[in-house]
C-alpha cells in the first residue's frame, strides 16, 4: 500500500514536471497559442516573429484570394512565387471579379472556409469596407517604406501598386497620337480610328480615370470632370468611339485600334497580342491611381493572410509588380536604396517631361463618379 | 380517393378538439379533412416557390427601403425615380417593347414557315437549335455580332466592298436599334419555342374546310387562325418582354453604359469598381423593375380579355 | 381558356407522327414565301456564327488554325468548370423532375381549379429578372447554404419551372389521365405502380423535352452563376476572355454547337426508340 502510494506520487510528480516542461516548450515555440487574427504587426523575436508566422501559415496550409487575374500586374508570377516558396495552396476565386464583388464576398461569405483572406480593391472600396467593420489592421514589416499618403494610419488598408492612364495604339493600323489633343485632332469623322475604354466609366475605375485624364487634358481638372465627358461625346459624334469593352479580343479582331487604359494593363494584355501595339502616357495628362490591400477581419487563414502581405511588401513582391510594369508603392524607397530592379524600371512607360503627376483623392474620384454616372449616357450615348 | 371517403360512423374519427365525440362529422370537419390531402400534396411546390422566389423578393423589397447602415429610408426610391435612373427605366421599357413585339410577330411567321416544311430532320434541328439559342446571350453573343456587324465587322467590310456603308446611314449596333437587332438572336428562338405548339393546334382540316366553303386565305386567318393563335402570341410577347427587360450581360457588353439601362445600372452598384457602399440603390432599382413587370402582367391580362372579346 | 404560354415546341416535335403536310403547302407561291423567310432567317442567324467560328479557328497571326480548339480541354480551369456545370445540371434535372412531376400530376388529377394559380406562378420566373433573384438570394440566405454550388441547382429549378411545367402539363393534357389512373387502380395497381408503369411511359416525350430544355438553360446561364461566384462553363468562358480571345470564342462556339448536337441526339434517339417500340407493339 505504501509502495503503491509512493509510486503513485512519484508518477504524478513526474507527470506534472513533464507537463510543465511541455507547456513551456510549446509556449516558446508559440505556434498554438497565438491568435493570429489579432496580430497587428510582427516582432523581431518571439511568438509573433516572422519565423512563427511562416510556421503558422504553413499549418493553415491555404490562402483564399479573390479577383486577381493572372495577367494583371504580373499577379500570375506573384501567386506562383508565394505558393512555391511557402508550399501554401492558393485558392484564387473569381479572377475577373470587381472591387464591389470583393467587398460583397467579404460580407456574404463570412464563416465560409472559402471566404477571402485578403482583398485588392480600389481605395474607396477599402474605406467603405473599413467603415463596415470588415477589415482588420496590420502593418507590414516595411510599413515605413510606404508613403504616408498611400496608407491608412491605423493599418486597416495600404496601397500596393498603381499606374498611369495611357493611350495604347495599333501602330500598324493608324498613326499613333501623343496626347489627348492630338488624338482628337486625328480621329475625326470618316477616319479609321476606333477608340475604346476598358468597360464603362460608370463601372470601371480604369475607364473613369481615362475620362478624368481627358478632362485634365481639356481644360478640366481632378475636380472638374465635365470636359472629359464632352471629349468622349465628341468622339462618339465623330463615329470614332467604341462603346463596348475594349480588350485583347477587340484589339485582335481590329474593332479597336486605340485603347485608353492603365499602362501596366496595356502591357500585359494588349502588347503581347499585337507586336505593333505601342503604349504612351499622354503629354497633356498624367493621371495615376493606386490600388489598395487589406486583410479581412473574418479571414479563415489569418496567418497565411499576413504572410501574403509580408511577401507582397518585400523586395521580391514589389519587384514582381514592377516586372508587370506597374509602379509598386515602395518604388521611391527602393530606387533610393538600390533595391529596385533597374531593367524593369527602365521598361516602365516613360512619363513625358514637364507633365505634372496627378493622383485623384477618394473624394475627387467619388465626385467624378457621381457626375459621370448621371451624365455619361445622356451626353455620350444615343439615349 | 383516400380523402374522399371519410368514415363518418367511426367513433374514432371525431374531429380534433371536440369534447363530445359525436358519431357524425360536421360539414366544416369534412371540408377540413378534404382540404388536408391536397394542401399536403401541393406543399412541396408552394414551399419551394416561396423559398426560391418569395424570400428573395421580400428581401429585395426590404433592402430597397434601407440605407447602407440598415436604417429605413425612402431616399433610394426618390433617387431612382429621377434623373438618369428614370431615363434608364424608360429606355429599358422601350427596348423591351421593341424586342418583344417585333420578334413576336417575326417569330410567328418563321415558326409557321418551319412548321409547314416537309423535312422532319430539318424541323427537329431547328427546334433544338431554338432551345439552345434561346439561352445564348451575353458577352459571347455581343462579340460575334461585333465581329459581324461592328465598324470593322465581316458584313460591314463586305458591304463596303460593294459601296454600301450602313454606318454612314446612321446604323450602328451600339445604338438602341442595334441592341434590339442583337436581342433578336435569342428572342426569336424563344418565340418560336412558345408558338410552334399553338400552330400545331391549328388543324389542317380546318383550313381545308374553310377553303371548301369558299373562304379566302385572309378570311381564314381573320376568323380562325388569328383568334386561335392570339392568346399564345400575346403570352409569348409577354415572356419576350420580361426576357428583354431583364437582359443584362448582352446589353453591358454592347453598350458599356452609353445607353442608360436599368439592369446595367443595377450591375454597376452591386458589382462595380467605382462607387462603393451604395448597393441599396441597386436594390431600389430592382424593386422598380418588379413594379414595372407587375404592371405589364396586369396590362397583358386586360389586353388578353379585350382581344378575345374583339375577336368573337 | 388557353394557357398563357401554350405548350412547348420540342414535345410536339417528339410526339408528332411523320405525316406529310397537306397539298396546300406545296403551292408555288407559298413555297416561294417560305423560302424567302427561311433564307432571311438563316442569314441572320448564321452570319454571326460564321464570324465567331472564323475567329475561333484563327491563331494570333490571323491564319486558319485549330490551335484554339485544341487548347480548350487543357485550358486552365476548363475541366473544373465543365465538371461543375455537369454536376449542377444533373442535380437541377433531378430536383426539377422530383418536384414538378408529382405536382403536375396531382394538379391534373385532383385540383383543376388550382391550375390557373399554378400556371401563373410558373410564369413568374420568366418575368422576374435573374439579376434581381440572385441579389435577393445573396442578401437573405444563410451562409452555409451559399457555400454550396447546389444553391444554383435549387435556383435553376425555379428558372426552368416554366419550361418544365408547360412540357409536363401539355403531356398530361394529351393523355386521358383520369381514365388511365382509374383503370390502373381498379385493376389493383398501387399508386407507385400506376405512376411507374402507366403514367411515366406515356409522359416520356414530355419528360424528355423538359429535361432537354433544363439542360440547355443550365449550360447557358451566366448572370446568376457569376454573381454567386461559382465558375460554371459560361462563367469560365467570360473569365477566360481576357487571357486569349481565340480560345474563349472557340469555347463559346463549340459549347453552343456541342449543346445543340447533344440535344438533337437525345431527341433523335428517343424518336427512333419510340418508333421501334410502336412498331413492335404493332401500332406503327
Amino acid at each position: 500500500m505504501d509502495v503503491k502510494r509512493k509510486v503513485g506520487t512519484l508518477l504524478v510528480a513526474g507527470a506534472t514536471v513533464a507537463g510543465l516542461a511541455i507547456v513551456s516548450i510549446s509556449s516558446t515555440a508559440g505556434a498554438s497559442s497565438v491568435n493570429w487574427s489579432k496580430v497587428t504587426h510582427l516582432t523581431a523575436r518571439g511568438p509573433t516573429s516572422m519565423k512563427a508566422l511562416v510556421a503558422a501559415a504553413k499549418k493553415e496550409g491555404k490562402l483564399n484570394v479573390i479577383a486577381l487575374p493572372r495577367n494583371w500586374a504580373n499577379y500570375g508570377q506573384i501567386l506562383d512565387g508565394f505558393a512555391k516558396k511557402y508550399h501554401i495552396k492558393i485558392n484564387s476565386a473569381n479572377p475577373e471579379g470587381s472591387s464591389g464583388q470583393e467587398v460583397t464576398a467579404l460580407q456574404v461569405d463570412k464563416g465560409r472556409s472559402t471566404a477571402p483572406d485578403v482583398i485588392d480593391v480600389g481605395t474607396n472600396y477599402a474605406i467603405t469596407a473599413q467603415s463596415d467593420g470588415l477589415l482588420t489592421p496590420y502593418k507590414v514589416s516595411t510599413w515605413k517604406e510606404i508613403p504616408a499618403s498611400l496608407k491608412q494610419s491605423g493599418g486597416y488598408w495600404f496601397d500596393d501598386y498603381g499606374g498611369f492612364v495611357a493611350i495604347g495604339c495599333n501602330s500598324a493600323a493608324v498613326t499613333c497620337p501623343t496626347s489627348f489633343a492630338d488624338l482628337a485632332a486625328k480621329a475625326t469623322k470618316g477616319t479609321k480610328y476606333t477608340i475604346g475604354l476598358n468597360n464603362s466609366p460608370t463601372t470601371a475605375a480604369a475607364a473613369l480615370a481615362g475620362v478624368i485624364a481627358a478632362a485634365v487634358a481639356n481644360g478640366g481638372s481632378l475636380d472638374n470632370v465635365a470636359p472629359g465627358v464632352t471629349y468622349f461625346a465628341n468622339l462618339n459624334k465623330a463615329g470614332t468611339f467604341f462603346p463596348g469593352t475594349a480588350s485583347a479580343a477587340t484589339v485582335e479582331n481590329n474593332s479597336t485600334n486605340i485603347v485608353i487604359w492603365w499602362d501596366y494593363l496595356q502591357a500585359s494584355n494588349l502588347s503581347n497580342v499585337l507586336g505593333s501595339w505601342k503604349v504612351i502616357i499622354p503629354t497633356d495628362a498624367a493621371v495615376g491611381e493606386f490600388y489598395t490591400q487589406a486583410i479581412a477581419k473574418a479571414a479563415p487563414d489569418p496567418a497565411a493572410a499576413r504572410l501574403w502581405e509580408e511577401y507582397l511588401y518585400s523586395t521580391t513582391g514589389q519587384n514582381l509588380w514592377l516586372k508587370g510594369e506597374a509602379r509598386p508603392v515602395e518604388l521611391a524607397y527602393m530606387q533610393a536604396h538600390g533595391t529596385a530592379n533597374k531593367a524593369w524600371v527602365a521598361k516602365l512607360p516613360g512619363v513625358p517631361n514637364g507633365v505634372t503627376l496627378q493622383y485623384p483623392t477618394v473624394t475627387q474620384l467619388t465626385n467624378a463618379a457621381t457626375y459621370v454616372d448621371a451624365n455619361w449616357a445622356a451626353m455620350v450615348g444615343a439615349g | 380517393m383516400d380523402n374522399e371517403t371519410t368514415d363518418v360512423t367511426d367513433p374514432g374519427a371525431s374531429a380534433p378538439g371536440s369534447v363530445t365525440s359525436s358519431p357524425v362529422a360536421k360539414p366544416w370537419q369534412k371540408r377540413l379533412r378534404r382540404g388536408v390531402g391536397p394542401t399536403l400534396a401541393m406543399t412541396p411546390f408552394f414551399v419551394y416557390v416561396f423559398l426560391g422566389l418569395g424570400i428573395p423578393t421580400i428581401a429585395l423589397i426590404n433592402l430597397a427601403f434601407r440605407n447602407h447602415q440598415g436604417k429605413l429610408t425612402t431616399s433610394n426610391i426618390h433617387l431612382v425615380t429621377h434623373g438618369v435612373f428614370l431615363t434608364g427605366f424608360e429606355n429599358s421599357i422601350r427596348l423591351a417593347l421593341i424586342s418583344s413585339i417585333i420578334p413576336g410577330v417575326l417569330g410567328v411567321f418563321l415558326a409557321y414557315a418551319v412548321h409547314t416544311s416537309r423535312s422532319n430532320i430539318g424541323r427537329r434541328l431547328i427546334t433544338t437549335a431554338s432551345g439552345v439559342l434561346a439561352n445564348f446571350g451575353g458577352i459571347n453573343l455581343a462579340f460575334i455580332f461585333i465581329s459581324a456587324l461592328g465598324a470593322q465587322g465581316l458584313l460591314t467590310v463586305w458591304l463596303n466592298a460593294i459601296h454600301v456603308n450602313p454606318y454612314s446611314h446612321g446604323f450602328s449596333i451600339y445604338t438602341y436599334y442595334g441592341v434590339a437587332t442583337v436581342y433578336l438572336y435569342f428572342q426569336l428562338p424563344l418565340m418560336m419555342l412558345v408558338i410552334t405548339p399553338a400552330l400545331a393546334g391549328l388543324r389542317p382540316s380546318w383550313r381545308e374546310a374553310a377553303a371548301n366553303m369558299g373562304a379566302s386565305s385572309w378570311r381564314y386567318w381573320r376568323h380562325v387562325g388569328v383568334p386561335v393563335l392570339m392568346p399564345s402570341v400575346l403570352g409569348g410577347m409577354l415572356l419576350l418582354f420580361g426576357s428583354a427587360f431583364a437582359a443584362y450581360a448582352t446589353a453591358a457588353a454592347l453598350t458599356g453604359g452609353i445607353i442608360a439601362l436599368t439592369p446595367i445600372q443595377i450591375g454597376n452598384f452591386l458589382n462595380g469598381n467605382v462607387i462603393a457602399g451604395q448597393e441599396n440603390v441597386g436594390y431600389a432599382l430592382g424593386l422598380g423593375m418588379l413594379v414595372i413587370l407587375a404592371v405589364t402582367m396586369i396590362l397583358y391580362g386586360l389586353v388578353r380579355r379585350r382581344a378575345s372579346r374583339w375577336l368573337q | 381558356m388557353a394557357s398563357i404560354a401554350g405548350d412547348f415546341a420540342l414535345e410536339q416535335v417528339l410526339e408528332r407522327p411523320d405525316e406529310p403536310p397537306t397539298r396546300r403547302f406545296r403551292r408555288p407561291r407559298f413555297r416561294t414565301w417560305r423560302l424567302v423567310v427561311m433564307l432571311l432567317a438563316g442569314a441572320y442567324f448564321l452570319l454571326p456564327l460564321y464570324a465567331g467560328l472564323k475567329f475561333a479557328l484563327q491563331n494570333d497571326a490571323g491564319h486558319f488554325s485549330f490551335f484554339a480548339v485544341k487548347a480548350i480541354p487543357s485550358a486552365q480551369g476548363f475541366t473544373a468548370a465543365f465538371t461543375l456545370s455537369m454536376k449542377i445540371a444533373l442535380v437541377t434535372v433531378v430536383l426539377a423532375m422530383l418536384l414538378m412531376v408529382p405536382t403536375t400530376i396531382y394538379v391534373h388529377l385532383r385540383l383543376p381549379r388550382v391550375r390557373r394559380a399554378v400556371e401563373f406562378i410558373t410564369i413568374l420566373p420568366l418575368v422576374i429578372p435573374p439579376i434581381i433573384l440572385i441579389t435577393g438570394v445573396l442578401a437573405s440566405y444563410p451562409g452555409w447554404i451559399k457555400s454550396s454550388p447546389y444553391l444554383l441547382s435549387f435556383l435553376y429549378v425555379i428558372l426552368a419551372m416554366p419550361f418544365v411545367y408547360r412540357s409536363l402539363d401539355a403531356g398530361l393534357g394529351a393523355i386521358d389521365l383520369k381514365t388511365l389512373v382509374e383503370a390502373s387502380r381498379s385493376l389493383g395497381g398501387s399508386w407507385v405502380q400506376t405512376l411507374r408503369r402507366v403514367i411515366m411511359p406515356n409522359l416520356r416525350a414530355a419528360l424528355l423535352s423538359a429535361m432537354v430544355l433544363t439542360l440547355a438553360l443550365v449550360l447557358g446561364e451566366y448572370t446568376m452563376a457569376s454573381l454567386d461566384i461559382w465558375e460554371t462553363v459560361p462563367v469560365w468562358i467570360v473569365n477566360f476572355e481576357q487571357s486569349d480571345a481565340h480560345i474563349t470564342v472557340a469555347a463559346s462556339m463549340f459549347g453552343l454547337i456541342g449543346t445543340w448536337v447533344l440535344l438533337t441526339l437525345i431527341v433523335s434517339l428517343d424518336r427512333s426508340q419510340s418508333r421501334r417500340s410502336r412498331r413492335k407493339a404493332g401500332t406503327a
